[in-house]
């Protein structure tokens, strides 16, 4: 039973496999090709992110209601403490403040739920991995979109607010949509990277919170940066406003907010936005791709 | 069976294969932050941080043709399993190369299923893990709901899956698993679970399956099963490949050897 026809005889196992056409299994696609297989299984890497979203709650009584619940409440936390308690507004008034809190506690937690999401995406999922085949990338991805469609539930009490403080409906409000896709790929990027880099040290986990709490201090979620660094060198204000976070953000608020006007965005801000978005998209991916044969291995 | 005097189509060839599973947590010792600060400082050269190896498959060698059934066997922890996952190219090699003919796949969705869901929702999110098209699944989808029997008792479907009984859960995830069709097929054991009736009707689908494959794979502890349905027989040990031939000889030294 075991033994070859006698044409195959003396092959060595590569050579037997080249003759009848076999290729090696689990091998890591080319580029391209790994991009049409990402296409291809973008119903699962929608419908993935879907069923998370809706899993969260679906123990709460509320239900989903917790979508727009827990970022409200979210906000109302950061408003008592900075707003009320250590009156970080620094000048600006209570109509520019509160919306400007708002929009930058919801956008920094975009990138920040995309980043803690993507570390775990294959370490926390390796069963899948280890049973079915799909693309890896789709996983990050899959977090990342996730997070979008949390933001959007989130985007809903945002206008409510910005509404209720005075600034009312107008064009500018589109420039929301180029700014939260270019975030998107910004995030999906980096989600990319923590995603190699959590599937062989597990321990970022443990180590994020801290760093993307720092990083949100730097960024200005809670205060104006010119504003706060007014007596610093002017270059120290410069490079904080340039980091993709709060590039993302003074885009938003400059969008939504009426007193919010150009003065307060850093120069060239638009070109930033995309650069960030291309450099950490294209990097990420191509970053996640050289690994793609061994995240079974965890 | 394959016939000896026409050529024979390879689909499966496993060329020296080493499986190398890297275990964190497991340092050897005691589990306390002292313990393992003092590994960390007193490690080896060239050993990971608090990692063990365990070497699962250790140089396994053999190749399949196509319309052969193969069953594994081997004892608890003989790497049965691990190997299955590197043929389908899911765990990589730590040595050699496992070479296939088109995309091996392992039956089993299990993974991409979330018990917070409704049975409804799962059918379509196994279905699209596992590869089919929104088109397909939509066709699909009665059958895979009638094959279950999950609506027999009522309207179960619309029920998160953590709700089902295991056996029922059970049912809807073999359901979704075989509702594709697959060119290698690998099955692992356990999968005909649920009640009596059940098991019939999984096993006629695994049949149905097999039909459609060009090779099978099927690993089990139950002898009675891989006698009615294979024709070769592997057998592992240790991770190492003890004997490969015809079923009822390698049955007969298996049953020796488990003194049974």
């Amino acid at each position: 039973m075991t033994a070859r026809p006698s044409a195959d005889d003396g092959l060595s196992p590569a050579q037997l496999a080249a003759k009848h056409g076999l290729t090696v299994s689990g091998a890591r696609p080319g580029l391209i090709e790994y991009v049409r297989q990402l296409w291809g299984r973008r119903h699962f890497i929608l419908a993935f992110s879907q069923a998370k979203l809706t899993a969260q709650y679906s123990k709460a009584k509320l239900g989903q209601l917790w979508q727009v619940v827990t970022p409200l409440l979210n906000a109302l936390v950061y408003f008592l403490i900075f707003g009320l308690i250590l009156e970080a507004n620094r000048g600006m008034s209570t109509d520019v403040y509160i919306p400007f809190l708002v929009t930058g506690v919801f956008v920094f937690t975009f990138t920040q739920s995309s980043v803690m999401a993507g570390v775990r995406s294959i370490s926390g999922n390796l069963g899948l991995v280890r049973a079915l085949h799909f693309p890896r990338a789709s996983l990050p991805v899959s977090f990342a979109l996730q997070q979008l469609q949390q933001l959007l539930f989130s985007m809903v009490v945002l206008l409510i607010i910005v509404v209720g403080f005075g600034s009312y409906p107008q064009l500018s409000w589109l420039l929301v949509l180029p700014a939260l896709v270019l975030q998107f790929v910004f995030n999906a990027g980096l989600a990319l990277i923590m995603a190699r880099l959590g599937s062989k040290t597990p321990d970022l986990a443990q180590l994020m919170p801290f760093i993307m709490r720092t990083w949100m201090y730097a960024s200005g979620v809670m205060f104006s940066i010119p504003l706060m660094l007014e007596d610093k060198p002017a270059w120290i204000a410069d490079v904080l406003q340039w980091n993709p976070a709060a590039i993302y953000m003074d885009l938003i608020r400059f969008a939504l907010i009426d007193g919010y006007g150009s003065s307060n965005l850093p120069d060239h801000v638009w070109a930033f936005a995309i650069g960030w978005a291309v450099l950490f998209g294209i990097c990420g991916f191509v970053y996640f791709w050289k690994a793609e044969e061994r995240y079974g291995r965890g | 069976m394959a016939d000896n005097n026409t050529e024979r189509v390879p689909t499966v060839i496993a060329d020296d294969v080493h499986i190398v599973y890297r275990v964190r947590g497991a340092g050897g010792g005691k589990g306390s932050a002292t313990a393992a600060l003092s590994r960390i400082v007193r490690r080896k050269k060239g050993e990971q941080r608090g990692v063990r190896t365990v070497h699962a498959v250790r140089g396994v060698s053999f190749t399949a043709y196509r319309g052969e059934a193969i069953g594994l066997i081997g004892t608890n922890g003989s790497g049965k399993s691990t190997l299955l996952r590197a043929i389908a190219g899911l765990l990589p090699t730590e040595r050699g190369k496992v070479y296939t003919d088109g995309q091996p796949s392992l039956l089993g969705v299990n993974a991409a299923l979330m018990g917070d869901l409704t049975g409804e929702r799962n059918v379509i999110l196994g279905g699209l893990a596992m590869g089919m098209s929104r088109e397909q699944i939509r066709d699909r989808y009665e059958s895979i709901v009638d094959f279950s029997g999950i609506n027999e008792k009522g309207d179960f479907i619309t029920l998160p899956m953590r709700t089902y009984s295991s056996g029922m859960g059970a049912r809807l995830r073999f359901s979704i698993a075989a509702a594709k069709d697959h060119d290698v097929l690998m099955i692992d054991e356990a999968l005909a679970t649920g009640d009596r009736k059940f098991q019939i009707r999984s096993e006629q689908r695994i049949r149905e399956l097999r039909k459609q494959a060009g090779t099978v794979f099927l690993v089990s502890h139950s002898l009675g099963s891989i006698r009615d349905t294979c024709d070769r027989v592997l057998w592992l040990e240790k991770g190492e490949l003890l004997m490969d031939g015809p079923t009822a000889e390698v049955l007969k030294a298996y049953e020796k050897e488990t003194g049974k």
